[in-house]
C-alpha cells in the first residue's frame, strides 16, 4: 500500500532532454511503467525505446498514462504543467527547478477547479517502494518498502531521512519531496492527509525548513485530524533572517517563519520533533520500538 | 535581486508611477550639479541595499549648496549602518539627490504588493500608517493593513484599488488618481516580475499630489532571463564578494559571521541541517554552500577554492548525500582541490549514496590525509573538534 504512486502508475515524461531521458530510464530501471515522453516537435520517434508524442493529449490517448514528470526548462515549464492539467492527468510531478514565481502563480490558478494534483515544482518527486513506483529523481536503492510515510520540502535531506530509516531496517510506504519553492501544489497539509488516510501508512515523518507557514498549517492539521506518531525536523535552525537559504522560499522575513516558531507549533501539536537531523531515524524506530541493531 | 532606490523609481516611473524628480551622483560634485538643477532645498539620500536608512544618518535635507557638499562629502564612503546591515554596516558609494518636498500637511500612507505563499497569489496590501516599519504595525495591530489577493489571470481590478482607497480614507474626489496610482504600481510588479514592490511611505501633498517618496523592489531572479534591461541593475557592490565568485559557477554560497566551519553540501535542505548539526556539536558554521544536485568535479573544485577563501574557516565538512551526485565524481573534485590548492586545513569528508565505495576508496589511496565519517553526528563532533583545535593553533 502506498500513496499517489504504485503498480498501477503509467508514467509520462514532458521534456525528453539529457536530464528527462536519464530519469526515464531511472524510473524504468526502478520498476515503474513508463509509458512514453513528450517533446512538442519530436512525436512519432522513439528515445532509449520510449515512443515520442507532440503533446500531452496524444500521449494519454495513446498510452492510457495517468501521471506525467516533467523535466521541461524553466521558460516553458509552468506550460508544461497547465498542458497536463489540461489532458486531465491525475498527478502533475514538476521537478524543473527555477521557474518564476508569477508564471507559478498562473499555473496554480489554472489548476483550481480541475482535477489534477500537482507535486513540486522544484521537487525530488515522489516514491513508493513495496510498489516498486518511483516518480522522479530520487535514489530509488536507499529506500524500502514499509511503514513510513515521509514528506519533505528538500531533495537530499529527505534521502538523508531515508538512509537513517533503511539502515534500521524500517521501509517506508512513500517518500514525497513537496518543492522548495514559495508556490507548490500539494503542501506538508495535504501530504499528512493522504498519509493519514492509508491504512499501510503507520508513522509519520514531516521534515521542513524555515519560511512560510506551511508546518505550522500541517501542525494544527496534526493536532485535529492525526492520530498516527508523526516525527518532525526543521531544518534552518541556525540560518540567519533575511537571506534566502537556496530554495527560494527558504527564508525568515519579517521575523516571521522561524524554525523556533515552527518547531514550538509542532510540539504543541504532539508530533515529536527532533532538533539533530541525525535523530530522524532513531525517533521512528522508537515509536515503532524497534531496537537498533 | 535586490536594486537601489533610485532604480525603483525609475521604473515606477516607467509605469506612470509619479516619484519626486531626483538624480544620482556618486561624489560631491555630482550632488552639487545635481542639487543646482533640482532646486533647493534637497535630500540626499544614501542608496544601498538595506533599509532602516533615515535612523542610520542616511538620510538629510540639505538647504543651501555649501549643505550639499559637506553632507555629500560625509555620506560618500561613510558606514551606513541600519538593523538590516549587520553591525559592520555597508559602504555608501551613491547618493539619491531628490527635490524637498513640503510635507507640511501630508500624509504618509503605506503600499505594497507581494506574492502571497498562503494564497498562491500576489496580494495588494495598504495601509494608513505608513513611514512606520511595517511590520511592527503588522505585528501590533494586523487589522490596520488591508489586503486585496490579485486574481492573476484578469489582475489588479478598479474595484480592488477603489476599496483599499476607501479604507485608507483616500478622498473621495480624488478616486481617480488613487486608483490610477495603484494600478500603475500593479502594472509595474508584473511588468517587472517583482517578488516583492513596497512604496513607504506613499505620500499626499497638501495639494492633493501623489508620490511613492521611497521605494523597493526585489526582482524575482527565476525570471531575469525575460528582462534583458534588467539584469544590469544588479550592483555587484552590495554584495559579498565570495557570493558573487559563487554564483558565477551556479554555487549557492552564504557567508555567515562568526562560523570557523566551513561546509560544503548538496541541496539546500541537507546544506541547513548541516549547519544546524554543527551548531548542536558546540561548534558554528562558516558559510551556507549548496553545490546543487548534479555538481560536476570542476565545480566542486571551485566550491572548495570559494570556501578556503574565508580566512575565518579553520575546519572543512563535506556532508553529500550522492542521489544524482556521485560521490566518486566528488571524490575526484575534492581530492584535485586539495592537491592543486594546497589546503592546510582539516577536512572531514561525510559521503552516502550513489558510488559511495568507490569514492570512499579513491579518498583512501588518494594519500592525502582525510578525516572521513559514517554518521552525521560523527562528522558533525569531528570537524568541530579539528577547527577548534585549528583556532588554538
Amino acid at each position: 500500500m502506498s500513496v499517489l504512486v504504485d503498480k498501477n502508475t503509467r508514467l509520462l515524461v514532458q521534456g525528453m532532454g539529457k536530464h528527462g531521458t536519464f530519469h526515464a530510464m531511472g524510473c524504468r530501471d526502478y520498476g515503474t511503467k513508463v509509458v512514453g515522453g513528450v517533446t512538442p516537435g519530436k512525436g512519432g520517434g522513439k528515445i532509449e525505446g520510449f515512443p515520442i508524442f507532440n503533446s500531452v493529449h496524444e500521449a494519454v490517448q495513446k498510452t492510457g498514462a495517468n501521471c506525467t514528470m516533467i523535466f521541461v526548462p524553466p521558460p516553458g515549464a509552468a506550460d508544461a504543467i497547465m498542458e497536463a492539467a489540461d489532458a486531465g492527468l491525475p498527478l502533475i510531478v514538476c521537478i524543473t527547478e527555477g521557474i518564476p514565481v508569477l508564471d507559478m502563480v498562473k499555473a496554480a490558478e489554472f489548476l483550481k477547479g480541475r482535477t489534477s494534483r500537482l507535486i513540486g515544482p522544484n521537487c525530488p518527486g515522489l516514491i513508493s517502494p513495496g510498489e516498486k513506483a518511483k516518480v522522479g529523481i530520487l535514489p530509488g536503492h536507499i529506500h524500502m518498502g514499509g511503514p513510513v510515510g515521509v514528506v519533505s520540502r528538500s531533495g537530499t535531506l529527505t534521502y538523508e531521512a531515508v538512509g537513517q530509516l533503511t539502515a534500521l531496517g524500517i521501509g517506508q510506504s512513500t517518500c514525497i519531496g513537496i518543492g522548495g519553492d514559495p508556490i507548490i501544489g500539494t503542501n506538508h497539509t495535504s501530504a499528512l492527509e493522504l498519509f493519514n488516510k492509508d491504512k499501510a501508512t503507520k508513522v509519520i515523518v514531516m521534515i521542513g525548513e524555515i519560511g512560510g507557514s506551511a508546518e505550522e498549517d500541517a501542525a494544527a492539521y496534526v493536532k485535529k485530524n492525526v492520530k498516527k506518531p508523526v516525527i518532525g525536523f526543521i531544518a534552518g535552525q541556525t540560518a540567519p533572517p533575511g537571506r534566502r537559504m537556496g530554495h527560494a522560499g527558504a527564508i525568515i522575513a519579517g521575523g516571521k517563519g522561524t524554525a523556533e516558531e515552527k518547531m514550538k507549533a509542532m510540539k504543541a501539536a504532539g508530533i515529536t520533533v527532533v532538533r539533530s537531523p541525525a535523530d530522524i531515524g532513531a525517533a521512528v524506530a522508537k515509536v515503532l520500538k524497534i531496537k537498533k541493531k | 535581486m535586490k536594486i537601489h532606490e533610485y532604480q525603483a523609481k525609475t521604473l515606477l516611473a516607467s509605469f506612470g508611477v509619479p516619484v519626486p524628480k531626483g538624480k544620482t551622483a556618486f561624489n560631491a560634485d555630482e550632488a552639487v550639479e545635481a542639487a543646482k538643477g533640482l532646486g533647493l532645498p534637497v535630500v540626499l539620500k544614501a542608496q544601498i541595499h538595506a533599509g532602516g536608512r533615515g535612523k542610520g544618518g542616511g538620510v538629510k535635507l540639505a538647504r543651501t549648496i555649501e549643505d550639499v557638499e559637506s553632507l555629500a562629502k560625509n555620506m560618500l564612503g561613510m558606514m551606513l549602518k541600519t538593523h538590516q546591515t549587520g553591525p559592520e554596516g555597508r559602504k555608501v558609494r551613491r547618493l539619491l539627490v531628490e527635490q524637498g518636498m513640503d510635507l507640511e500637511g501630508s500624509r504618509e500612507l503605506y503600499l505594497a504588493i507581494v506574492v502571497d505563499r498562503v494564497s498562491g497569489a500576489p496580494v495588494f496590501m495598504a495601509s494608513s500608517q505608513g513611514g512606520m516599519d511595517i511590520e511592527e504595525v503588522a505585528a501590533k495591530d494586523p487589522k490596520a493593513i488591508l489586503k486585496e489577493v490579485i486574481d492573476p489571470a484578469v489582475g489588479f481590478q478598479p474595484f480592488q484599488a477603489r476599496k483599499l482607497a476607501f479604507g485608507l480614507g483616500l478622498p473621495p474626489e480624488k478616486l481617480a488618481q488613487s486608483v490610477a496610482f495603484m494600478q500603475a504600481l500593479y502594472r509595474a510588479f508584473e511588468g517587472t516580475d517583482s517578488s516583492l514592490l513596497e512604496v513607504n511611505p506613499f505620500l499626499i501633498l497638501r495639494d492633493g499630489s501623489y508620490f511613492a517618496l521611497d521605494a523597493k523592489i526585489n526582482l524575482d531572479d527565476n525570471a531575469l532571463f525575460r528582462h534583458e534591461n534588467l539584469h544590469q541593475l544588479r550592483d555587484l557592490d552590495e554584495e559579498e564578494p565570495l557570493e558573487v565568485e559563487a554564483s558565477k559557477y551556479s554555487l549557492n554560497y552564504i557567508k555567515l559571521d562568526g562560523g570557523t566551519v566551513g561546509c560544503m553540501v548538496n541541496g539546500a535542505g541537507l546544506a541547513m541541517a548541516t549547519m544546524d548539526i554543527i551548531k548542536l556539536a558546540g561548534g558554528a558554521p562558516a558559510n551556507f554552500l549548496d553545490v546543487g544536485g548534479g555538481a560536476n568535479a570542476e565545480q566542486i573544485r571551485n566550491a572548495f577554492r570559494i570556501l578556503l577563501a574565508d580566512p575565518d574557516v579553520k575546519a572543512v565538512l563535506i556532508n553529500i548525500f550522492g542521489g544524482i551526485l556521485r560521490c566518486d565524481v566528488l571524490a575526484e573534485g575534492v581530492i584535485a582541490a586539495v592537491r592543486d590548492l594546497g589546503v592546510k586545513v582539516p577536512v572531514v569528508i561525510r559521503m552516502k549514496g550513489n558510488k559511495e565505495e568507490e569514492g570512499k576508496k579513491m579518498l583512501r589511496e588518494s594519500g592525502l590525509n582525510f578525516l572521513t565519517a559514517d554518521a552525521m553526528n560523527e562528522a558533525a563532533k569531528k570537524v568541530v573538534a579539528a577547527a577548534s583545535e585549528g583556532a588554538r593553533a
